[in-house]
């Protein structure tokens, strides 16, 4: 399977002019030793990486995963790196396909996220999260709330004071049922005191079918990461009423950057937080990051995963990385190794509750 | 200056020997993944992105234009010649189009659908230069009630496909409906019909059920009907170009099928099946010769195919003035916009205008090359059904296998695929059509979706669908397609005798 992608893509890359592929293989920088503080004491990686994007090319993981690739093999290692997509049910075929097929693969990682969190639960995968090696979160996008231009809500408080007295009259478009969009309409009816069963949520398949209905005012509120509206809300024709970052975050001149990490070194500040108040500020007390990170199979050795850590760090570093960040409007979010295992349960812990409320998990 | 003005500064930028080399590529590409199943243009510009990177964006679009009109070209012709559509959008070509082919006029086939997607490829791209800002504005006041009646119109094209039997041509549909029905239901997040296996829980592929059902199928049936009779290659019969006739039968279909694909094209959760649905049961009903619907006749090609490739112009709507992306093309094309730092949006015509209009020009040179491209092409693919049977059928169920894996990489494909193939030698043998259940995978699930979400949106009140003006009217021309003809059957036979009354 792999090669035959492989093969397509050769074969587009050879069809595609010489001059272009010169360019972008031409070493743009000398691999720097990736030994660091002796974590790492071998060469690592010492063949192809590979890493999996558990959904189909063109979404989240995907594009992640891609970047990183290209920062991997042009700054930070001699190998090249490898990306193959293993889509269905929101990333967990391909947990589950890491997982029996790839445990004790040195050479593999997989691209997920917080979605990977809710559709285990969703989905009833017999495989989690516990049975994978942390390695690094990376990447968030805060969700943002949105109304049209010409909506009589001008503030969070008055479509939450609509809310709050009629839930079902309020309909809010966003993505998959059980996805980031839904859990965070969940937890802002559970944090303002509304029965998570009676919000009238509206599923939409694909980000453009939902930022239709909104523009077109076929739902009262739209709810999506912050990048996928953010030309209407900066043309104007959608108001912004609020982004599920948290208050300290927000407060903070680099978000993420700081707050998040105690290895990173970069000065410049990536992707600025977008101006919108928090929910947090406007007391409605929730807040929601869709993170996305990088995990390994399980029974890989520990200086393996040591040295998967430091090289995912040192990637981190790089200005090409934080370039990416700025490019896509990502929010830096790196968290490595035992912290990002912690932190993982801490989502499962927080997310399934709100999933079962919605009927959604068992 | 105006839009015209605007696209001639636009041809400025896309006539450089450079760029016209891109497009150039990108339509060689386009087709080629058309021809491949399961490859789409989605995937060929996923792929892609990262290794553009260090073009010019205009560039890089040009080339991203060239593949997503080459892969609309590609598709229909080995839904014509083999069976095996490659992307959903061509499934309606391969009804007609390889009825034509198994009579010798696969060349005509080939030729009426290159020549109809250049015309509607053509006029949609000059549609969007002129009236995008206008239709955006009609597309948004589409809401789940309006795509709810739409696609009941296009339901009613079943009834043409039913074939000789109505009670055949129920099970069909319902076997089509019921295979539409596995996955997880998207408006509650429930799994329906996936028996613990998650591969399913994202519902079974159109294409897969397409090529399943169509072409392995009948490979099945053929190979089980080998022995019996002599074999028989097919000839190419006639002139192996369009003839005069068909020219005269074909102009219409692209015409009317370019103004069906354009503007649901343009629609956000209008599509590209829907048109070809809604243009091949209009051709069958307008057409002078409907006793050849079933048999190959040229307007069910004609029509069709100008249709998904003008629904490919109109997609471009919404992407560029709103940023929205409405098929998987577009929005791998908006995150390569987002990956060169530009968002589209009703900002980009102000602050890319040569970006924007450099697209829009390179999409008419894309498709007069792509006719040069494919017009002597046609000759020469007709030429593989000059393969004796055995081989020719070996050869279309490797590509079926190969275009349904590639798809996802997935052995649990491959089985879903033979399942379909054996259901479908099944329903031949006992002499069901297989084109309504096809239609019916793509239409009943998108039917429920739009159906139950009007009725979320409105808190559960049915007048919704009637009392809104759009859905009200698209509604009523359903049900007028529905009884008029057979009233004027009623009325015409009463009439005896049937004295050439209007």
């Amino acid at each position: 399977m792999r090669s035959l992608r492989l093969l397509g893509a050769l074969i587009a890359m050879a069809l595609l002019a010489v001059p272009v592929f010169a360019r972008s293989a031409a070493p743009v920088m000398a691999a720097a030793p990736l030994a660091q503080a002796g974590e790492c004491p071998t060469d690592y990686p010492t063949e192809t990486l590979e890493i999996m994007a558990p959904a189909a090319p063109g979404g989240g993981w995907d594009t992640t995963a891609r970047e990183i690739q290209q920062v991997l093999q042009n700054e930070v290692i001699d190998q090249n790196v490898e990306v193959f997509n293993v889509a269905g049910a929101g990333g967990t075929v391909g947990l589950a396909q890491l997982v029996s097929d790839n445990a004790g693969d040195e050479q593999t990682m997989m691209m997920m996220g917080l979605v990977m969190v809710g559709a285990i639960a969703t989905n009833q995968s017999p495989v989690t999260l516990e049975q994978v090696t942390p390695i690094a979160r990376l990447t968030t996008e805060y969700e943002v709330i949105v109304v049209p231009a010409n909506s009589e809500y001008q503030t969070l408080d008055d479509l939450m004071e609509d809310f709050k007295a009629n839930p079902g009259a309020v309909t809010w478009g966003g993505g998959s049922a059980g996805g980031t969009d839904h859990i965070l309409v969940g937890l802002m009816a559970q944090a303002v005191g509304v029965d998570p069963t009676a919000i009238n949520y509206v599923p939409f398949s694909g980000g453009g079918e939902a930022l239709a209905a909104i523009l077109g005012g076929q739902v009262s509120a739209g709810v999506s990461g912050y990048g996928e509206f953010q030309d209407q809300i900066e043309a104007g024709e959608l108001r912004a009423l609020a982004i599920s970052a948290g208050q300290d975050v927000a407060a903070g001149a680099t978000p993420g950057a700081g707050a998040a990490s105690p290895t990173t070194g970069s000065a410049t500040p990536v992707a600025a937080l977008p101006p919108v108040p928090t929910l947090q500020e406007q007391g409605v007390d929730v807040e929601l990051a869709n993170w996305r990170g990088l995990v390994a199979p399980p029974e890989i050795s520990d200086e393996v995963r040591q040295c998967m850590i430091a090289m995912i760090d040192q990637m981190h570093q790089t200005q090409a990385w934080q370039d990416v960040l700025a490019r896509y409007g990502w929010q830096d979010f790196f968290l490595a190794g035992d912290e990002f295992g912690e932190y993982l349960s801490e989502e499962r812990d927080r997310v399934i509750p709100i999933l079962q409320e919605l009927g959604l998990a068992e | 200056m105006g839009p015209l003005g605007d696209l001639a500064s636009g041809f400025g930028v896309a006539l450089t020997p450079e760029n016209l080399l891109w497009a150039l590529i990108g339509v060689f590409l386009g087709t080629a993944v058309g021809v491949l199943p399961g490859i789409g243009p989605a995937l060929t510009v996923a792929l892609l992105l990262p290794v553009t990177y260090d073009l010019e964006p205009i560039s890089a679009f040009i080339m991203f234009a060239g593949i997503y009109y080459g892969g609309m070209y590609g598709g229909s012709t080995t839904s014509i010649l083999l069976n095996t559509p490659g992307e959903s959008a061509s499934i309606v070509t391969a009804i007609e189009g390889n009825l034509m082919a198994k009579r010798g006029r696969g060349a005509a086939a080939l030729a009426t659908a290159a020549i109809g997607s250049f015309v509607a490829g053509t006029l949609g791209t000059l549609a969007l230069t002129l009236v995008a800002p206008v239709m955006v504005k009609l597309a948004l006041r589409f809401g789940a009630a309006e795509y709810f009646a739409l696609i009941v119109l296009a339901f009613t094209t079943i009834t043409a496909l039913l074939g000789g039997s109505l009670v055949r041509g129920l099970i069909s549909l319902l076997v089509g409906l019921t295979i539409g029905l596995v996955g997880v239901d998207t408006l509650t997040g429930q799994s329906r019909f996936t028996f613990g296996v998650p591969q399913l829980l994202d519902g079974i592929d159109v294409v897969t059920v397409a090529v399943g059902l169509f072409a392995v199928g009948e490979t099945l049936w053929v190979a089980s009907r080998l022995r019996h009779g002599a074999e028989e290659t097919i000839p190419v019969r006639g002139s192996v170009w369009m003839t005069r006739e068909e020219w005269k039968r074909s102009w219409k279909p692209w015409l009317r099928g370019t103004a069906l694909g354009f503007p649901i094209g343009s629609l956000p959760a209008g599509g590209a099946e829907i048109p070809t649905f809604l243009s091949y049961s209009i051709e069958r009903r307008l057409s002078n010769h409907p006793e050849e619907f079933g048999k190959g006749a040229i307007e069910g090609v004609a029509g069709p195919e100008a249709a998904n490739n003008a629904s490919a112009a109109g997609v471009l709507v919404p992407l560029l003035t709103l940023g929205l992306p409405t098929s998987a093309t577009a929005a791998i094309l908006l995150v390569a916009f987002q990956r060169y730092g530009l968002n589209p949006g009703s900002q980009l015509f102000q602050r890319d205008p040569e970006l924007v209009w450099g697209l829009i020009a390179s999409l008419y040179i894309g498709n007069v090359m792509l006719l040069v491209l494919n017009l002597p092409l046609a000759g020469l693919w007709v030429r593989l059904l000059a393969i004796p049977r055995p081989m020719l059928y070996a050869g279309i169920l490797v590509f079926a296998g190969l275009g349904t894996y590639s798809q996802k990489g997935s052995t649990v494909d491959l089985v879903i695929l033979y399942v379909l193939g054996a259901l479908g030698f099944l329903m031949r043998r006992f002499d069901i059509p297989v084109a309504p259940a096809v239609i019916a995978v793509i239409l009943g699930p998108v039917a429920e979706e739009h159906f139950r979400r009007a009725l979320q949106l409105s808190q559960g009140n049915y007048m919704t669908f009637v009392t809104r003006p759009i859905s009200g009217s698209i509604l009523l021309l359903a049900a007028l397609g529905l009884i008029v003809p057979i009233v004027l059957r009623a009325v015409q036979t009463r009439r005896t005798p049937p004295a050439s009354s209007a």
